[in-house]
């Protein structure tokens, strides 16, 4: 079992989240992380998800069964700028929170909000930066943390297909005709 | 309203027909009757046949797609009409049955409220469904349609529902036709790619014990003669899964039979002793490859389907190929030239000599019983006599009988609930088939459980005049299959599985139809002789003996090389 991560293209539509969830949900893929919001064209989203699976592929031709599901690339491997958005609470007071403050401006973290007995920082750097100053803060006292789930963007202009999902996606294929069995002509009443 | 606009009613009634779907099975309720309104205008294109229960509808619709290829339609209306029709799109899911169920929803300011029969029927059937609508606005109507019945045909088929709000369907609109429709994601891939066929054809170049798995695809492509053709051509010895029956014919030289579950042990054995393994059309389905891990253990798997999905859902595919079964097929004839598989052959035979299909079912001297076998050899010599016939079978031991005793030799002629397994598939599946294939004559083999559970739609057959539905209860007066496991497996605790029911010849009678019961071997033949001449639909109860077995069986997580036979 090993994490992969996917970025997926989808229809704008109402459910469609719950459909591409609902499929990992009930091909017993658990779902680490998931990010989705709009994309640059009006009615697509773009959605990375991380999984657990043993097998990439099949979930890469799974999700491709979806009809709101446009394109699907597994970009575990790939070249690419990965970001997440980390919020945290910590609890600190007097020296111990100012020497907090120190350590997270040092570190490029943005200090959002300080108490009397907490403060809120800001990360947004690759995940396993995010892990890494979650350590560092744990001995000082997480009261909560949110994080936002992984951005992947491939570097070199366009996201590219890295996975091949059993062939469907290259342009040569000859596809079904649509309305091939429709009655013709449209004086039909 | 001027002469070109249309309720949503209207749309939908006029959009079937641009989908030249002339049958659609169905019940009325509140919140579809805009549909039912409308529907009444154009009865005398779009023929609506009245079910008993929605499960009915969807099964009848079920049934007459598997009989014609063709999308089969099925209504409801909101709430419990909808979640009646579950269990039938359920199983168009899990058989690729090419489907769509139009549904009523209430209006659309209720949803969401809880609001009387409301409930959330696209959420309840996303995981079953290719893809599903809630329609709100009855412009979206002709495109959705069109949607609807192209994603259902195409591909590996499958069911799609639209749900349409009640206003949606009220509201008047100007409909437009030429809408195009919105299938960016929804690609289905029809040609090979040559890489994918010339590295199957260099596999096959090296095999010296070949096998061809042939599968539900194979129908639903229309590819028995292009099997027939590569087979032959390439002299590849080749299985029918229980879906497959009929793609091949079943005293041709090469074929062998069926796998799995209760397949011949010389099928099995064949799988496990062979070097390439081309599945045609089949998704390796658990009842055919016993546990996975040890399923084929020498063979490089060639796995030809459309649905890309299916690869390496299972089972490892060491050369994928994805496209349309016949397409392939050809592909490959010409890349393979014949092999040398007679060695190969030879063994299968001798195995099939030792283990002898159907030794477990070899006459008995003549006992009181009436034994389930002696029902199928009465109906494999009536169906020799005879063409134009069609078998739809219900769920359990005498499902398995029918698949290993029948000789299936036409596409189509065997249709049967495999993936879901859903009792009470076969009475209302028959409807369907008799009416979109009238001049056939359609064959039930059931068995008391299934039968008790949808019946009711004989009073359907009935009020449509149908003359052409044969109905066989194999009645042991037991839930079989269940029984037969707890017997094998669970130390003989029948618990739940004895099972009453009314006397099924003067059940048909109540209905108006012929009704006959036998208890003894030597009627049999006389009775399904005297049921196929009888003008009007007809069942004969077989009361046979409560305890006998299908074998041979692997049990539960074994591999398909683990076969009991007796």
């Amino acid at each position: 079992m090993q994490q992969h991560t996917l970025n997926v293209l989808v229809k704008d539509h109402p459910g469609v989240l719950h459909r591409t969830v609902s499929l990992l949900r009930r091909r017993a893929i658990n779902i680490a992380s998931l990010a989705v919001g709009r994309s640059e064209r009006a009615d697509e989203s773009r959605m990375t998800v991380v999984v657990d699976a043993a097998d990439a592929r099949q979930v890469v031709r799974q999700l491709d069964t979806l009809v709101e599901v446009l394109a699907v690339h597994d970009v575990t491997d790939a070249l690419a700028v990965r970001r997440e958005t980390l919020l945290v609470r910590v609890r600190a007071r007097g020296d111990e929170l100012a020497a907090v403050v120190t350590l997270a401006l040092d570190d490029g973290v943005h200090v959002l909000d300080v108490g009397n007995d907490a403060a809120i920082l800001e990360l947004t750097d690759t995940p396993e930066r995010v892990d890494a100053f979650i350590a560092l803060l744990r001995p000082v006292g997480i009261v909560e943390l949110r994080r936002t789930g992984t951005l992947v963007m491939t570097r070199g202009g366009t996201d590219v297909a890295l996975a091949d999902s059993a062939g469907v996606d290259d342009p040569g294929a000859e596809l079904y005709p649509l309305q091939a069995e429709r009655s013709a002509g449209d004086d039909v009443l | 309203m001027s002469a070109t606009q249309r309720t949503g009613a209207q749309i939908l009634c006029e959009a079937l027909i641009r989908e030249n779907v002339d049958v659609l099975f169905g019940i009325p309720g509140g919140a579809i009757m805009p549909f039912y309104h409308a529907l009444w205008e154009y009865r005398d294109r779009l023929r609506h046949v009245l079910c008993r229960h929605e499960q009915g509808a969807g099964h009848a619709a079920e049934g007459y797609a598997r009989v014609s290829g063709r999308v089969g339609v099925c209504v409801a209306t909101s709430g419990p009409g909808a979640t009646n029709l579950v269990t039938a799109i359920a199983d168009a899911w899990m058989d690729g049955t090419p489907l769509v169920a139009l549904t009523g929803q209430v209006s659309s300011a209720l949803v969401g409220t809880d609001a009387f029969q409301e409930v959330d029927i696209t959420g309840i059937t996303t995981s079953i469904t290719k893809h599903n609508y809630l329609v709100t606005d009855a412009h979206a109507l002709p495109r959705v349609m069109a949607e609807a019945f192209h994603i259902a045909r195409t591909g590996r088929p499958g069911p799609v529902l639209v749900d349409v709000t009640k206003d949606a369907q009220q509201a008047v609109v100007e409909p437009q036709w030429d809408a195009p429709l919105q299938l960016a994601g929804y690609r289905a891939r029809l040609a090979p790619c040559d890489d994918a066929i010339a590295a199957a054809a260099a596999l096959l170049a090296h095999a010296r014990r070949p096998l061809i798995l042939a599968g539900n695809g194979v129908i639903q492509s229309g590819a028995s003669e292009a099997l027939l053709a590569f087979a032959e051509q390439a002299v590849i010895p080749v299985i029918t899964t229980l879906h497959g029956l009929g793609a091949f014919p079943p005293h041709h030289p090469l074929a062998l039979g069926m796998p799995g579950m209760h397949g011949w042990v010389h099928v099995n054995r064949a799988i496990q002793m062979c070097d390439v393994l081309v599945n045609v059309g089949s998704r390796f389905d658990d009842r055919v490859t016993g546990k996975a891990a040890r399923f084929a253990p020498q063979a490089a798997i060639v796995h030809i389907d459309v649905d890309p999905a299916q690869i390496g859902k299972v089972v490892r595919a060491d050369v994928a190929i994805v496209g349309d079964a016949r397409h392939v097929l050809d592909a490959l004839r010409a890349q393979v030239p014949p092999l040398e598989t007679g060695a190969w052959r030879d063994a299968i035979a001798v195995l099939a000599a030792e283990h002898r299909p159907r030794q477990a079912y070899a006459r008995r001297d003549r006992t009181a019983a009436l034994m389930p076998h002696d029902v199928y050899d009465a109906l494999n010599d009536a169906f020799r006599d005879r063409c134009d016939w069609r078998v739809i079978t219900d769920v359990g031991q005498h499902q398995m009988w029918a698949a290993q005793l029948l000789d299936w030799s036409t596409p189509r002629t065997h249709i049967t609930s495999g993936g879901a397994g859903t009792m009470g598939f076969a009475v209302p599946a028959a409807l369907g088939a008799a009416l979109a294939e009238p001049d056939k004559t359609v064959w039930v083999i059931c068995g008391d459980g299934g039968f008790q559970m949808t019946n009711q739609e004989i009073a359907t057959l009935q009020q449509e005049h149908v003359r052409n539905v044969k109905i066989a209860v194999i009645n042991n007066g037991y839930l079989g299959m269940v029984r037969q496991w707890q017997e094998l497996f669970e130390q003989r605790r029948y618990s739940n599985t004895r099972l009453t029911g009314p006397d099924f010849a003067r059940l048909a009678e109540a209905y108006g139809i012929h009704g006959r019961t036998v208890e003894r071997a030597a009627d049999a033949r006389g009775a399904i002789d005297e049921a196929w001449r009888h003008d009007g639909c007809a069942l004969v109860d077989f009361r046979v003996e409560h305890e006998a077995n299908v074998f041979p069986i692997v049990p539960a997580g074994r591999s398909i090389g683990e076969m009991r036979v007796s």
